[in-house]
């Protein structure tokens, strides 16, 4: 890569795919950046935890810094996934750009978005002793 | 008035790069504001993924260029490809997003964000390559 004009580049921080149980959910926290580069990690891990058979996926975007069309791609893909196996896919997004990335390609209207991981949680079973 | 000027082998892995370059240009000389700035990068990033497709698919090896002006009356971006020629009246549409068919589709929203995100976005396709001419205004 060839750069010509003053810019300090800061190093490149790759994305984090943290997956956890919560009753028969899986709820996958995503950081960094998703684009074509990145999404096939995120795709993999997409269906790594779907191939477990979850009632219900979470994907908690809140801490994801950009995400471009291929990223939508892949949670068209996971609704899909999900959608085959009669799961849900819900997807945690508070941050406004976000939000209107996905109102801007009506994807809205494809998944159910939640402003935070306990709303998107609320009426799933932990699956804790009472 | 500032101008900078990105030469990037075709792999993905510059797009982080190339995000970084703009979003440091843009804060040195703040003509946008932040959500636009946001609109740009992505706007930009979807034309350099399609650029450096348009040379992995055709095993073109030259660099993809990626050039940006910064003046009084905003931003300007544009990004240069060597391979056949992007039509976008090519793309198929995808069905509506309350049809079941329309998860078939997990390609093919980077010409319509692109559209969408910027004030002018010009496709200029040629035999020899594709031009792109992205521009915020201030």
């Amino acid at each position: 890569m060839r750069c010509v004009g003053e810019v300090a580049l800061v190093p490149v921080i790759e994305p984090t795919f943290e997956v956890a149980r919560y009753g028969a959910w899986a709820v996958m926290r995503v950081s960094g950046e998703i684009d074509m580069a990145t999404a096939p990690k995120l795709r993999q891990h997409v269906q790594n935890v779907t191939a477990r058979g979850p009632d219900g996926l979470v994907l908690d975007l809140d801490r994801v810094d950009f995400i471009d069309s291929t990223g939508l791609g892949v949670m068209v893909g996971a609704a899909k996934r999900m959608r085959m196996s009669d799961g849900a896919l819900r997807i945690v997004c508070s941050q406004r750009h976000l939000i209107e990335l996905f109102e801007l390609t009506r994807l809205n209207e494809v998944f159910d978005l939640f402003e935070t991981l306990d709303d998107a949680l609320a009426d799933v079973p932990s699956g804790e002793a009472p | 008035m500032s101008n900078f000027e990105i030469e990037i082998e075709p792999k993905f892995d510059h797009l982080a790069m190339v995000r970084s370059v703009l979003s440091h240009a843009l804060a040195a000389e703040p003509v946008l504001k932040q959500e636009r700035m946001q609109d740009l990068r992505l706007a930009v990033s979807e034309a350099t993924t399609n650029a450096i497709e348009a040379h992995r698919d055709n095993d073109v090896e030259d660099s993809v260029k990626i050039s940006i002006s910064i003046d009084d009356v905003g931003v300007s971006v544009v990004i240069v490809d060597r391979g056949p020629g992007f039509d976008p009246g090519q793309l198929k549409p995808h069905p509506p997003v309350t049809d079941p068919e329309r998860l078939e589709y997990e390609r093919g929203l980077g010409v319509t964000l692109m559209r969408r995100l910027t004030d002018e976005c010009l496709i200029d396709p040629t035999p020899t390559g594709t031009t792109v001419t992205l521009r915020m205004l201030r």
